[in-house]
């Protein structure tokens, strides 16, 4: 079984200076972020308030009436422990008005509805913060593809999209995540009694094991059975990593002309900088 | 003979020549007021490294009618400067390129020849390949320059050494990539790649008697981080000077050229080299693969 484990002081000095870089290159100074009271956001918003200072830090949390008070209270440990900046804007009011019109909406909708408005509230925060928004999706979720696009998987970087849960995990305990935090289940929070793990149908720390041999690795799907892992298993995770490249990509667009922008208009984001 | 060398590890504006020419000239400025008789600067530093169709709007011409060249060629009176840019050729084919200017003149270009187009890379859509490799000479002695991918590969490096190349100088924009577990004793703080090329450098070092000098890129470049590392390896294998990893420095080192001599009296690999042996066989292997039916 692969070794996960990182070199975390080097971790932080690369992430940290990724957030300062491509934030001042920019012409900016801040960053915004969305805390719902999770390891992921918790971990940015500890490498953010490191890379650019408490005070350019804007940590937003964004309730509905269903959240568990217990992600309110762990965002707001972060915002104590770290003194960022920070407001609350619940969202109730902003989306039960849409979810009412289709009184037969089911839960996936509703939830994505959400990750959207939540969205909406932090890129509307960078303009009057003044400050780039930051991603919090990490490598295990981003390839099985266990987010809202244009939702939760809006930002402007994104620092961890790199790194598997198992080392957002071991990455936040040396920065100084609070324990509630790294003790508690991954949860989208979307439903009452939602967590990550049971909606995929199995657990983060094998997810990370097998998309580590299966990505970085490059193991073929027998090379993963003849390790250990369960054949089913191994092609349900295939599968579901190739249906969601939709959404790591950008939408394709018909070429016709000799310079069609996404396959010969090539240029950096940071082009200029 | 002394070398008092300065590795300029540096960060570069994506695609503005103007304002990276502004920051070589202060750094040429500062190392010669150190004493420095040499500086060294890293791949593409003219430039940035993820240009893609930037290429073509960034490229120069080495000579003293370029307004940009003009002006280094100029600093070079004072120091000698190595530096990265895209050269357009005559017949406007864009590469990667090292120049080594000194007292105000263009001793040597070498065009990057191992185009790595895999991966992140995408060096081969954007680039020509260079087509030759060959040592020069300098006031301290017979050179041979080479960038990033080039010493990635054994048979440059080598065929330098056979040209005569007694000190090697490498420049990199490389991508650090490779985050190592925590139990990774080899050297905390460097990613694989950095590992990955401390470890060549010191090889080619040793395997070649002859001192190889290294300079890299910092800062970032998208989501690509560059990790600096510049290094001096000795005659003996060993690393006699590291710059710190992600950061900007400018690395002062002295080379005691008379090592060569200590060395290589100790050690004759150079003198008990085969090259002819090796010209025989690589033919009869080059013949054979083409005559058989599947390579």
């Amino acid at each position: 079984m692969p070794d996960l484990s990182i070199d975390t002081e080097l971790t932080r000095t690369i992430l940290t200076g990724f957030i300062k870089t491509e934030i001042t290159r920019s012409g900016f100074s801040r960053a915004v972020l969305g805390l719902s009271g999770g390891i992921d956001s918790a971990l940015v918003c500890y490498l953010a308030a490191e890379a650019l200072g408490p005070e350019n830090v804007l940590a937003v949390r964004m309730p509905y009436k269903t959240s568990s008070q217990g992600s309110l209270d762990h965002a707001q440990l972060v915002i104590d422990a770290l003194k960022v900046q920070s407001m609350t804007v619940p969202i109730t009011e902003m989306v039960d008005p849409l979810i009412e019109r289709f009184p037969d909406m089911e839960n996936r909708r509703k939830g994505n509805i959400m990750a959207r408005e939540r969205m909406i509230i932090l890129f509307d925060q960078s303009e009057a913060f003044k400050g780039l928004v930051l991603g919090t999706g990490n490598k295990t979720e981003i390839l099985l593809g266990y987010s809202t696009l244009y939702g939760d998987s809006a930002c402007a970087m994104n620092p961890i999209g790199d790194l598997y849960k198992a080392q957002v995990r071991q990455l936040s305990r040396v920065m100084g995540v609070p324990q509630p935090i790294l003790d508690k289940a991954p949860s989208a929070d979307l439903w009452v009694g939602q967590t990550d793990e049971d909606e995929l149908g199995y657990t983060y720390e094998e997810a990370d094991k097998l998309l580590f041999l299966l990505i970085d690795q490059r193991y073929t799907p027998e090379e993963c059975v003849e390790v250990g892992f369960s054949e089913k298993f191994v092609n349900s995770v295939i599968q579901r990593v190739r249906r969601n490249q939709f959404k790591r990509v950008l939408p394709p667009i018909a070429k016709l002309s000799n310079r069609t922008i996404g396959y010969d208009f090539l240029y950096l984001r940071d082009w200029g900088t | 003979m002394k070398l008092n060398l300065a590795l300029a590890q540096i960060n570069t504006v994506l695609g503005d020549v103007n304002k990276n020419l502004e920051k070589h000239l202060t750094l040429i400025d500062e190392a010669h007021d150190k004493g420095a008789d040499l500086i060294l600067f890293p791949e593409l530093s003219l430039t940035g490294y993820v240009l893609q169709d930037l290429v073509s709007t960034v490229a120069l011409h080495p000579d003293e009618s370029d307004p940009i060249f003009n002006q280094l060629l100029k600093a070079s009176q004072a120091i000698d400067v190595m530096v990265g840019f895209v050269e357009e050729d005559q017949r406007n084919r864009f590469y990667i390129a090292s120049a080594y200017l000194s007292g105000g003149k263009v001793l040597h270009v070498h065009h990057k020849v191992y185009l790595p187009t895999y991966g992140l890379f995408d060096e081969g859509r954007f680039f020509a390949a260079g087509n030759s490799v060959s040592a020069f000479d300098t006031r301290f002695g017979r050179v041979g320059m080479l960038i990033c991918e080039d010493f990635w590969h054994a048979s440059l490096p080598y065929l330098l050494w056979l040209d005569g190349a007694d000190i090697f100088m490498f420049a990199s924009a490389s991508p650090g990539r490779g985050l190592p577990g925590e139990n990774k004793t080899a050297q905390p703080g460097k990613l694989d790649s950095s590992r990955w090329v401390d470890d060549i450098t010191r090889a080619y070092a040793g395997l070649f008697t002859s001192f190889v000098i290294h300079t890299n890129k910092v800062g970032f470049e998208d989501g690509l981080n560059f990790w600096g590392g510049a290094s001096v390896c000795n005659p003996d294998g060993e690393s006699i000077v590291q710059g710190p990893q992600h950061h900007e420095a400018l690395v002062y080192a002295e080379l005691d050229l008379n090592h060569l001599h200590r060395t290589r009296a100790r050690l004759p690999l150079l003198r008990d080299e085969k090259s002819a042996l090796v010209q025989k066989e690589i033919t009869r292997i080059l013949l054979a693969n083409q005559n058989r039916s599947t390579p």
